[in-house]
C-alpha cells in the first residue's frame, strides 16, 4: 500500500541566514546574501564575490561537537540545518538515550551532499614544488612528500561526498535506508524526491532528506568562471543575481545546507506531530541531449514537470505558484520559461513562478531543498517570495515571476524544480496538507 | 495487483582483469590476479606501489561515430562507464540510439539511470602546466592563478569531473531519457546505484534500466589518500599477487584500482515478452550505517552491515540459511575483516558453516564506487554458470573469521546469492539476487 509522504520539520543554513525564520525574513524585506568573496583571495578572479554563509556556528545546535571537528563547510552546515529540522519534528538528537519511541532502523537519511573542499595548500604547493615546467614532467617522489606533509588523513577523508550524511548518521543514530547523490544542481531534489518514493513504499517511516554543498574554494569557482557561468557583475554583488532580467549574466555562487523530514502520514499522526505540508508528487528526467547545453526544446525539463504533476494526479490548473530552477544565466532561464509554457500552455501566463536565488544565491547542491523550504514557507504563510533585481525584464521572458515584491496569494499546491548540469532534471510538488 | 519484479538481462564490465565481462569471468576462475606495481605514474615514495589497473584501450572503439567528438570531456571514470555500458547493452540485445538506426527497443521516457560514481580527481599534468605559470617565488599565488593560471585551463575543464556526466553521457549516447541518477556514496555506490535503479522499475517509473558503478581510483591524490588513511596494504610492494588477503591471518590492508561495471535491469514481463536472456532477478536490496565516530572503519560486531543484510533477506522473504554464496567485501584491511566476519556470523549463526564465502578483491582490487556492481556481476555469473570461482590468498584463517572461504573452484547450484558492502566514511549495503527460475 502507497503511504502518503508529509513533511513535518525543516532547517536550513544560508547566505540569508542560518534558521528558517531569518532565511524567511531575508526573502521578505529583499535582502541579498551576496558580497564580496572572503573565504579566499579572490580579487584577481574573474568573479570576485559570491553569497557565504555568515556568522555560523555548529555548537550552536550541535552537542558533541568534537565527533565532527573535521566536517568540511558542507557538514557544519548541514548538522545545524538537521537539528533543527529534527526539533521541530520531534527527533531527539541532543540527549543520548533518545525517549522519541522512534525506531531507528526505519530511520533514513538522502543527502544530495556535494564533495568538500581540497585542501589548497596542499593540492597548489605540492604540484608547484614537483612540477618541472621545461621537461613538462612531475617529480613523483617529491610531489608525494610535499602533499602528504601538507595534509591529514581526516582532511582527505572529508572531501568524500558521503560525509554530511556520515555525520548526520551519528548526529541521529540513524540506522535506516541511507543514501547520498549528487546530480549537480539537482542533487538536493533529487534527494528529497528519492526519500519521499522510499517513505511512499514502506521502505523506511521516516527520512532525513535534503543537501549541503560549498564549491566557493579556489578550484570550485575556477571550474564555474571557465563555463563564464557564474556573474561577473562585480561592482554590484547583491544586484547581480537577476533571473529573467536582460540584463542577467551569470549565477552568483552561493552556499548551505538544508534539510526536510519526510515521514509517512501514519507516523506523523501517531507521534503527534505538527504538518507542514504534503508531498504529492515527484519526477525526474534526464535530457540526453548535451553534456554542456540544455535541450533547446527544453525536452527533459518538460518530461520531468510532467512526470511530478501524473505522479502527484494534479493537473496544471492546481499548480499556484512554481519555484523555478531560475538561475540568472541567459541559458536557463529562457528554456526554463520555455518548458513552464510547454507544460502549461496557455495557462502559463496566469501561475506567478519566482526565483529565491535572486537573493539566496546559488547553493548547487543544496539549493533544491533550500528553495523546497521557501515553498513550505509559502503555503504556510500564504506569500509568495520574489524574483528580485528583476528591474529589466528580458522581453522574451513574458511570464509572471513576481518581480522585486513578495505577494500575498492563495497557495496551496506549488512546483519545485531543479535542473542539474549535464541534463539531470528533478521537479517536487508539494500540497497544503488536510486530512 | 503483483509487484513488478525486476531481472537482469545484460551485464558488462571492464576491471583490472580485462575488459569485458567473460575476461572477468575467466580471470576469476582461474584466480588470476589483476593487482601489479602502478604504471600510471611513479609510485615510488608511496607505502603502497601497486594497484588494479584496466589495460590499455581506445575510447572511440566504444562510442558511436556521431559522439567520438565528446570523448575530449571525458575523464577516465567516465570513459570505463561508458565501456561497460556498452558492453551490458550489447549483452541485453536491446537496441538503443548507439546502434545507429530508428528503432528503439524501450522508448527512452521509459529508460532510467542510475550510476554510482566516486569523487573524481584531476588530472595533475593537465592542471600542472597552468599552476606553473601561477608562482611567486616558487609559491603558489592565487592572484596570479585568478589572472593567468586558470585562463590555461580549457574552459569546459569542470565538466570532467562532476560524477553525474557518467550517466550523462551514457543517457546521450543510448538515448536514455527516464529517471537518472548519480549515487555518491563511496564504497557502497554501487550496491546503492542498483538498488535504485531497481525501484524505479520496481514502483513502474521506468521499464529497464542501466545500473552501474564506476571509478578510475588509480590517480595519484585518490590512492596517496587511501595510503594516509592507513587502508592500503604497505608491506607488499615486491609481492602484487599476493598483496591483498581478505579474511586472511596475513592481511596487512587493500590495493585500490579502477573498474566500470553496468547492468540492464528490466521488467521482468517486459524481458520475457522480448525473449531477453534474463541472468538472475534482484529479489532484495538495504542499506544502513555504521555509526563509528573514526568515520574510517566498521564497528566491531559490524552492527551496520547485519542490519542492510537483515533487511535485505526481509525484502527477499528468504531465511538466512537459504543463501548459497556470499560476495562480502572482504577488503583485506584486517580490522574491517574481522568486523564483516562478525556481522555475517550475527546474520547467519550456524548456517554460515556451509555458505560458500567468496571474496574476489584479492583479484580485482577495491575498486571503489565500482566494488559492488563488479561483485553482482560475479554474483550473476556464478549463478549462471553454478561455479564459484577460488578465493586467492587465503591461506589461514584470521582470527575469529569463521567463513566457509574456498580456495579451489567449485560446482554448485545457487538459488540465492548475496553481496554486501560498506563504505569508509559510514554507509552499509547489501543486494540479494536470485536465479531465475522460469515462472511469471
Amino acid at each position: 500500500m502507497k503511504q502518503r509522504v508529509v513533511i513535518t520539520g525543516m532547517g536550513i543554513v544560508c547566505p540569508l541566514g542560518n534558521d528558517v525564520a531569518a532565511m524567511w525574513n531575508g526573502l521578505m524585506t529583499g535582502q541579498s546574501g551576496a558580497g564580496r568573496t572572503t573565504l579566499f583571495d579572490a580579487s584577481a578572479f574573474p568573479t570576485t564575490f559570491d553569497a557565504e554563509v555568515k556568522n555560523y556556528d555548529p555548537a550552536r545546535f550541535v552537542k558533541y561537537m568534537h565527533l565532527h571537528k573535521n566536517g568540511n563547510r558542507g557538514s557544519l552546515f548541514v548538522l545545524g540545518a538537521c537539528v533543527q529540522a529534527c526539533r521541530q519534528a520531534g527527533i531527539d538528537v541532543e540527549t543520548d538515550a533518545p525517549a522519541d519511541g522512534i525506531d531507528r532502523t526505519r530511520l533514513g537519511i538522502y543527502l544530495g551532499a556535494g564533495e568538500g573542499p581540497a585542501v589548497a595548500d596542499a593540492f597548489f604547493n605540492s604540484i608547484a614544488e614537483s612540477w618541472d615546467s621545461q621537461a613538462h614532467r612531475f617529480d613523483w617522489p617529491r610531489w608525494t612528500h610535499a602533499f602528504a606533509s601538507r595534509t591529514t588523513p581526516a582532511l582527505e577523508l572529508e572531501q568524500e561526498p558521503n560525509m554530511p550524511s556520515a555525520h548526520l548518521a551519528l548526529l541521529t543514530g540513524a540506522r535506516g535506508i541511507t543514501r547520498n547523490c549528487l546530480t549537480a544542481c539537482a542533487a538536493s531534489t533529487q534527494a528529497v524526491g528519492e526519500a519521499a518514493m522510499l517513505v511512499r513504499h514502506g521502505k523506511a517511516d521516516i527520512m532525513i532528506a535534503g543537501g549541503a554543498h560549498s564549491m566557493i574554494h579556489p578550484l570550485g569557482v575556477t571550474g564555474f568562471n571557465r563555463l563564464t557561468a557564474l556573474s561577473t557583475r562585480n561592482d554590484s554583488p547583491t544586484t547581480a543575481s537577476r533571473p529573467f532580467s536582460a540584463s542577467r549574466d551569470g549565477f552568483v555562487l552561493g552556499e548551505g545546507a538544508a534539510i526536510v523530514i519526510l515521514e509517512t502520514l501514519e507516523s506523523a499522526q501517531q507521534r503527534k506531530v505538527p504538518i507542514l505540508a504534503e508531498l504529492i508528487g515527484f519526477g525526474s528526467s534526464n535530457d540526453a541531449f548535451r553534456v554542456t547545453d540544455m535541450h533547446e526544446e527544453a525536452r527533459g525539463a518538460v518530461q520531468a514537470m510532467q512526470a511530478a504533476l501524473n505522479d502527484a494526479g494534479v493537473t496544471i490548473y492546481d499548480i499556484d505558484y512554481i519555484s523555478t530552477h531560475g538561475t540568472s544565466t541567459a541559458e536557463n532561464d529562457s528554456i526554463e520559461t520555455l518548458a513552464i509554457k510547454k507544460v502549461f500552455g496557455d495557462h502559463a501566463k496566469k501561475v506567478p513562478c519566482s526565483s529565491p536565488k535572486s537573493q539566496f544565491g546559488h547553493l548547487i547542491g543544496a539549493t533544491g531543498c533550500a528553495e523546497l523550504i521557501t515553498c513550505i514557507m509559502a503555503i504556510q504563510e500564504q506569500i509568495l517570495p520574489p524574483t528580485m533585481n528583476l528591474t529589466d525584464p528580458d522581453p522574451a521572458l513574458d511570464l509572471d515571476y513576481v518581480p522585486n515584491c513578495p505577494r500575498r496569494t492563495r497557495v496551496n499546491t506549488v512546483m519545485s524544480e531543479s535542473f542539474g548540469f549535464g541534463g539531470q532534471n528533478n521537479v517536487l510538488i508539494l500540497r497544503r496538507f488536510s486530512d | 495487483m503483483n509487484k513488478r519484479r525486476v531481472v537482469v538481462t545484460g551485464i558488462g564490465a571492464v576491471t583490472p582483469l580485462g575488459l569485458s565481462s567473460s575476461d572477468l569471468w575467466s580471470g576469476l576462475l582461474e584466480g588470476r590476479c589483476g593487482i601489479r606495481k602502478i604504471r600510471a605514474f611513479d609510485a615510488s615514495a608511496f607505502p603502497c606501489q601497486l594497484a588494479g589497473e584496466v589495460a590499455e584501450y581506445n575510447i572511440r572503439d566504444y562510442v558511436p561515430k556521431s559522439y567520438r567528438k565528446a570523448t575530449k570531456l571525458m575523464s577516465r571514470d567516465i570513459e570505463l562507464s561508458v565501456i561497460a555500458a556498452d558492453e551490458a547493452i550489447r549483452n541485453s540485445g536491446l537496441i538503443t540510439k548507439a546502434a545507429e538506426t530508428e528503432s528503439r527497443s524501450v522508448p527512452p521516457e521509459r529508460f532510467a539511470i542510475s550510476f554510482g560514481a566516486g569523487l573524481i580527481s584531476c588530472d595533475m599534468q593537465e592542471i600542472a602546466p597552468c599552476i606553473a605559470m601561477s608562482l611567486t617565488d616558487g609559491r603558489f599565488d592565487i592572484r596570479k592563478w585568478g589572472k593567468d593560471g586558470m585562463q590555461a585551463l580549457t574552459p569546459l575543464w569542470l565538466l570532467k569531473y562532476l560524477p553525474n556526466m557518467l550517466p550523462c553521457h551514457i543517457g546521450i549516447i543510448h538515448d536514455i531519457q527516464g529517471p537518472s541518477n548519480t549515487i555518491t556514496c563511496g564504497e557502497t555506490a554501487g550496491h546503492i546505484a542498483v538498488a535504485e535503479a531497481a525501484e524505479m522499475i520496481a514502483r513502474g517509473d521506468a521499464d529497464a534500466a542501466l545500473a552501474g558503478g564506476c571509478e578510475a581510483k588509480v590517480n595519484p591524490i585518490v590512492m596517496l589518500r587511501q595510503c594516509l588513511l592507513k587502508r592500503s596494504a604497505e608491506n607488499a610492494n615486491d609481492t602484487p599477487e599476493q598483496a591483498c588477503r581478505p579474511f586472511d591471518a596475513d592481511a596487512g590492508g587493500s590495493v585500490f584500482g579502477e573498474a566500470g561495471g553496468v547492468l540492464v535491469l528490466e521488467e521482468l514481463q517486459a524481458a520475457v515478452c522480448r525473449k531477453a536472456p534474463i541472468a538472475a532477478e534482484l529479489v532484495g536490496a538495504a542499506s544502513s550505517n555504521n555509526l563509528n565516530a573514526d568515520f574510517i572503519h566498521l564497528e566491531s560486531d559490524g552492527k551496520g552491515l547485519q542490519i542492510a543484510i537483515r533487511k535485505a533477506l526481509e525484502e527477499a522473504h528468504i531465511r538466512p540459511e537459504q543463501i548459497d554464496l556470499i560476495i562480502p567485501t572482504g577488503t583485506g584491511i584486517a580490522a574491517d575483516d574481522r568486523a564483516e566476519a562478525a556481522a555475517l556470523e550475527a546474520v547467519f549463526g550456524s548456517a554460515l558453516q556451509t555458505i560458500n564465502v567468496w571474496p574476489i578483491k584479492s583479484m580485482v582490487s577495491h575498486t571503489g564506487a565500482a566494488a559492488g556492481v563488479v561483485d553482482l556481476i560475479a554474483a550473476v555469473l556464478a549463478i549462471q554458470h553454478g561455479t564459484i570461482g577460488p578465493a586467492v590468498n587465503f591461506s589461514r584463517p584470521a582470527d575469529g573469521c569463521r567463513l566457509k572461504i574456498h580456495t579451489k573452484q567449485t560446482t554448485q547450484n545457487i538459488r540465492f546469492a548475496l553481496c554486501c558492502g560498506y563504505s569508509f566514511g559510514g554507509q552499509t549495503a547489501a543486494v540479494v539476487i536470485k536465479k531465475y527460475e522460469d515462472s511469471l
